[in-house]
């Protein structure tokens, strides 16, 4: 999968330990190329979030461990930086559920992705700049409490957040949660054009594997903590059992509800 | 019948008599709650960046000002003590994040305000074990005098607290809105997680805010320390700050101004109108009394963070 050019991240068959006892990652790789979008995709649970603290690791602050296994980011080994660290490198992570500070501003959300720069205040008002460029409605809504934009708005807030602190590579953790679906599809197409124009590489973790497939170059699907399938995302949505186990198509006849016990019958690929 | 005549229309008729000894009491009663305020303040910050209640901040107090006073009995100037002391604050505030805070992340509150707990008790025997457990006159060169107001005498001493009181708030303001450590510090109180996936580094900031309250402990003890002494019950005053954070809230600054105002006011007051009706003392019990009240009728205090709910 090298053919968008080199690779920013390579996670090297890492297993996750939460609290000593609970294996949530059996032996997860994955690799980003420079300047592409990949997806994880999988059920509840999968462990893509899992996957994506890891990198970032944001694992700590929930007394999880990376047990075995490499992370390299640009070619360095990245497992023990702190997150801090990992932002001032360019890699940073918009968690799921979008964590806005509720009671700052929508500017000063904004502001606080800056924290790590050192570049000077001209090049922080630029990327505000920028920031405001890709969201319009974050200009409008720029001085009230985040915690009283929507649902929308605030996904926005946490991208524009990420963006603020001129990442390299953004860790997406399912955008689409609790949006409409119009709403989804228009913050994918900012990141979309985030990818292409800005050049920042985009790791998404997503449940919604329609909206995930279309806009990913590769894609990864995990279960039970395990990657049981890639392939670039035009293979994976023409895959029948990615349509049938995560799309909701089917080849042939329609089946009646009776046959359709999705979670008996998923297929195990490795188990 | 003559009870009740004491508590309602008695006072009422006094302070409508004398209204110029009404307004001594009541601005007595204000200023000194400037100076519980200046506790409270402490607790606040921690509270408000960290979620700890830090039980520890009557120690703190007291140990600043033991500090300070030792620093000036042995000779230096006391610019120069102020400045030892605010430095020996900033290493304390490292040495707690390093050696109990930075081990218990991630556990409950509950396990942390128990280290504070400890923390409190460490302080008060380690500063009366270095600087001795007498009481020490501290004499910062604030005039004891009093003014006269048109007609009301005003302590020249409360003045100066409020003046301080003042100059912090301002001060602090400034530092949480405008700069970017202070944006950072909100931005932590407000979500732990989502701080820390921007980058802003937790121990980082649990210091500069630990660091912020030893300071205005120092501020507090200084204070306070002219008015009584440097003594050991320098420590419990943080039980006067307890009843002004409920009342204000414990996550906002001008809460813990407006708090103690209410406090200091409130049981002045009540002292002196209400206080013969009943035999006296209820200084010592009245704010316990209004907090009990606003825990029942506003438990997040007066200016406290109401939990943003969209609908």
């Amino acid at each position: 999968m090298s053919d968008t050019g080199n690779t920013l991240l390579s996670v090297n068959n890492i297993e996750v330990i939460y609290d000593h006892v609970i294996l949530v990652l059996k032996g997860v790789s994955l690799e980003v190329p420079e300047g592409g979008i990949v997806a994880l995709l999988g059920a509840n649970g999968a462990g893509k979030t899992t996957t994506l603290k890891a990198v970032s690791n944001l694992l700590g602050a929930e007394r999880g461990d990376v047990t075995k296994g490499s992370i390299e980011y640009m070619g360095d080994q990245i497992d023990k930086l702190t997150p801090s660290e990992l932002v001032k490198r360019g890699v940073i992570q918009v968690m799921e559920g979008r964590h806005c500070f509720e009671h700052l501003t929508v500017e000063e959300n904004l502001m606080t992705g800056a924290y790590t720069r050192t570049d000077g205040r001209a090049a922080i008002e630029e990327s505000l700049e920028k920031v405001f460029h890709y969201f319009p409605r974050l200009r409008e809504r720029s001085t009230s409490l985040a915690g009283y934009t929507s649902g929308g708005e605030q996904q926005m807030v946490a991208i524009g957040r990420a963006l603020m602190a001129n990442p390299k590579m953004i860790l997406l953790d399912e955008p689409s949660m609790g949006l409409a679906p119009q709403l989804v599809e228009e913050i994918f197409e900012i990141v979309h054009r985030l990818n292409k124009k800005e050049g920042v590489s985009i790791l998404l973790a997503e449940q919604n594997a329609m909206v995930g497939l279309r806009y990913a170059d590769y894609g990864y699907i995990l279960e039970n903590g395990r990657v049981v399938m890639d392939g670039d995302g035009e293979s994976l949505r023409s895959n029948e059992d990615v349509k049938e186990f995560y799309l909701g198509l089917e080849s042939g006849e329609r089946k009646s509800f009776r046959d359709v016990k999705h979670y008996r019958r998923r297929k195990r690929w490795l188990s | 019948m003559e009870f009740l005549h004491a508590m309602t229309i008695g006072p009422i008729v006094e302070i409508i008599e004398y209204p110029t000894f009404f307004m001594e009491v009541l601005i007595g009663g204000l200023l000194t709650g400037v100076m519980y305020s200046l506790v409270a303040l402490g607790f606040v910050l921690i509270f408000k960046a960290s979620g700890v209640f830090n039980f520890a901040q009557g120690a703190m107090v007291l140990f600043a000002a033991l500090t300070f006073v030792g620093l000036m009995e042995h000779g230096l100037p006391m610019w120069a003590a102020l400045i030892a002391t605010v430095a020996v604050m900033i290493a304390l505030a490292y040495a707690i994040e390093r050696l109990v805070l930075g081990k218990l992340v991630n556990q409950e509150p509950i396990i942390l305000f128990m280290a504070t707990l400890g923390i409190a008790f460490f302080l008060d025997g380690f500063g009366q074990t270095i600087w001795g457990s007498d009481v020490k006159p501290l004499d910062v060169g604030i005039p004891s005098d009093a003014i006269d107001v048109g007609g009301v005498l005003i302590n020249w001493f409360d003045i100066t607290a409020a003046v301080v009181a003042g100059l912090m708030v301002a001060v602090l303001a400034i530092f949480f809105q405008k700069t970017r450590i202070g944006r950072a510090l909100r931005a932590v109180a407000d979500d732990h997680q989502a701080a820390l996936s921007v980058g802003i580094p937790l121990k980082t900031i649990w210091m500069v805010v630990w660091s912020v309250a030893g300071i205005v402990g120092l501020v507090a003890g200084v204070m306070w320390g002219s008015k009584l002494g440097v003594q050991f019950t320098l420590s419990l005053i943080a039980l006067k700050a307890l009843p002004v954070l409920m009342i204000g809230g414990f996550t906002s600054i001008p809460g813990a101004i407006i708090g103690g105002l209410i406090v200091g006011a409130g049981e002045k007051v009540a002292e002196v109108f209400w206080g013969p009706a009943v035999g006296g003392a209820i200084e010592d019990w009245f704010a316990y009394m209004l907090a009990m009240a606003f825990l029942v009728f506003r438990p997040q205090g007066l200016f406290g963070d109401k939990i943003i709910e969209r609908v």
